[in-house]
């Protein structure tokens, strides 16, 4: 009797701490990854091994939950602009172009050209930095050190680039409505150059040292593979998309600011596994290192902020404008009150396609706003790609989908 | 590594372009939704087709968008109207067909405020699993049929209903205080 009773309470355990049994009778183990991760962020997967096979996974997500959706619906339009680069701290200007486009589509405003070609520099280099960290993440799972030190070193010589450009190393706070807030400083394109023929070298050791090495490969190869139709069915995004075969990006689909008049490749590749994935990473730094080098060749000269706004300037302003081509904000922007409407801005993020979609009711704060990163849209890939996995692959996946939680959270 | 790089100048479509697509694709969407959108629109600043549906024919409206190759789902989300006593869904579609991807369908219902319940797209769009987790927590629309409707990013211990409404009050803190912490 007393078995039974024994039986009846692991029985109850085993339902209310949601535990399966295996066909061999034996308890499926739960294991809790995170929050405390020590990787790239604060996330909890649950997973369930039978022996050390995964069966199921569940992303834990929200423990880096800032609410930046209400707390933008509480503030004037302007506040918003530092409050989207937070989240995704190495991928900001993407973020505010989408931000703005959507800002800019709300007023009627089209930014001037050069402004345009400024924040497609921008973008890119954020790019080529976010896609560095990624990889140095992935590194560090695997144990790569090296790999770890050199995407964050390499990242260097492009914090600084932005640096010069903007003023800030990581949250520029560039993009503002109807332009960009500095023009490029002399000597810029040069700069630029030095980095980009640093980088170029660079990625001939980064393909000896982590793409052609065997460990490394047999690590990634048929690894956390992703179909092509499972992506489409799952609204996968970025190079985790492009890795499975699906040639789409945003600034060939519906370009913006200056991507249609710039040359480039989207690179892609069919086999849909982490190797994929990351492939496809190192081939789009190649992509951005020939779009900032065509934007830079390309560059119209002429104003940096829409003539509307320029005309609101004081004579101060005016002075500091015209001397060091640098923007202040007149007071319009204070109480920036956009038309009644809504309007929705898509744009390529380092990490994939980001969404935003801001309705007015003509006063000054934004009356909905909704935004959508690619990591939130890529959350999803935890819970249908992990299972059937060996524990000691997760770490691999994990870092091949180069998720980011503050992102996903927002 | 077979590598299938697309050129970006060459394929990229001009804004006029975009335009013209979405006037291509506007017949196609208006007669195939006949009778199940009560109103087709298109936004040509975001290059979207605007559809407004009623609350049962939701699901209706997804299925016709699906087959005609709308495939996953960029985004869902409530708006709330308390006056109007209303919640709006607004689901953004896209598509990563060659041809659509270039126009975003977006799928808007108005809901009860007092009561809003709206069928899971999960079936359709499983890409709308989390987004419609996050619908649920922020402002408490029920999907029917959804596998796993519980939170996701709010914590377990958070206490105050749907905070994404506009109604929801900050706990602690009186209107004003945020602006000006200095105070």
């Amino acid at each position: 009797m007393s078995s039974t009773v024994a039986e009846e309470i692991q029985r109850e355990l085993i339902q209310t701490r949601d535990l399966g049994v295996t066909e061999e009778g034996e308890r499926l183990i739960e294991l809790q990854i995170g929050p405390t991760h020590p990787g790239s962020g604060h996330m909890r997967i649950r997973v369930w091994v039978d022996g050390d096979i995964i069966v199921r996974c569940d992303p834990d997500i929200g423990f880096v939950f800032r609410t930046i959706e209400k707390l933008s619906e509480n503030r004037i339009y302007m506040k918003a602009i530092p409050l989207v680069e937070r989240p995704s701290l190495l991928d900001t200007t993407p973020m505010t172009i989408g931000y703005i486009n959507a800002l800019e589509k709300l007023l009627g405003l089209e930014p001037p050209p050069r402004a345009k070609y400024l924040r497609t520099i921008l973008a890119e280099i954020t790019r080529i930095a976010s896609h560095l960290y990624g990889i140095g993440i992935l590194a560090i799972f695997l144990g790569h050190s090296t790999g770890f030190m050199w995407g964050f070193g390499d990242r260097e010589p492009f914090i600084e680039l932005a640096n010069q450009l903007s003023g800030a190393r990581i949250t520029y706070a560039y993009v503002v409505p109807g332009g960009v807030r500095r023009d490029m400083p002399q000597g810029f394109p040069d700069n630029a150059e030095k980095a980009l023929r640093y980088l170029e070298n660079r990625l001939e050791d980064w393909y000896r040292i982590f793409i052609n090495n065997p460990v490394i490969e047999r690590r990634l190869r048929e690894v956390g593979v992703l179909r092509k139709n499972d992506a489409v069915r799952l609204g996968i995004t970025g190079p985790n998309l492009r890795g499975s075969g699906i040639d789409y990006d945003v600034r060939v689909a519906e370009p913006y600011e200056a991507y249609e008049e710039l040359n480039f490749m989207i690179p892609v590749a069919e086999e849909g596994d982490a190797y994929a994935r990351t492939i496809v990473r190192f081939e789009e730094i190649k992509q951005s290192i020939n779009i900032i080098r065509d934007a830079l060749r390309k560059m119209p000269s002429g104003d940096i902020i829409h003539p509307q706004i320029a005309r609101m300037f004081n004579p101060l302003m005016k002075k500091i404008y015209e001397e060091t081509r640098r923007v202040k904000f007149p007071g319009l922007f204070a109480s920036l009150k956009p038309p009644k409407g809504e309007a929705t801005a898509r744009v390529e993020a380092g990490r994939g396609e980001t969404l935003f979609y801001i309705v007015s009711d003509g006063s000054p704060k934004p009356y909905r706003f909704r935004w959508t990163t690619p990591s939130y849209r890529n959350a999803i890939l935890f819970k249908y790609l992990i299972p059937g996995h060996r524990l000691a692959d997760l770490p691999a996946i994990y870092g091949s989908l180069d998720y980011f939680p503050p992102e996903a959270d927002r | 590594m077979a590598s299938q790089p697309q050129a970006g100048a060459q394929a990229s479509q001009s804004r006029s372009q975009l335009a013209k697509a979405l006037e291509e694709i506007l017949p196609y969407v208006s007669s195939a939704l006949k009778g199940v959108a009560s109103k087709v629109e298109t936004d040509k600043k975001s290059s979207a087709i605007v559809l407004e549906v009623e609350r049962d024919k939701i699901l209706e409206a997804a299925k016709t968008l699906y087959t005609l190759g709308f495939d996953h789902v960029k985004s869902l989300t409530g708006v709330d109207y308390p006056d109007r006593g209303v919640i709006e869904l607004v689901i953004h579609i896209g598509s990563y067909r060659r041809g659509l991807r270039r126009v975003m369908a977006i799928l808007r219902a108005n809901l009860d405020r007092k009561n809003p319940r709206a069928p899971s797209l999960v079936g359709i769009w499983p890409s709308t699993e989390f987004q419609e987790r996050e619908a649920w927590e922020m402002f408490g629309i029920v999907f029917e049929g959804h596998p796993d409707l519980r939170r996701l990013l709010l914590p377990e211990e958070f206490e105050g209903l749907w905070p994404g409404r506009k109604d929801f009050e900050i706990p602690g803190r009186k209107a004003g205080e945020i602006e000006e912490p200095w105070k």
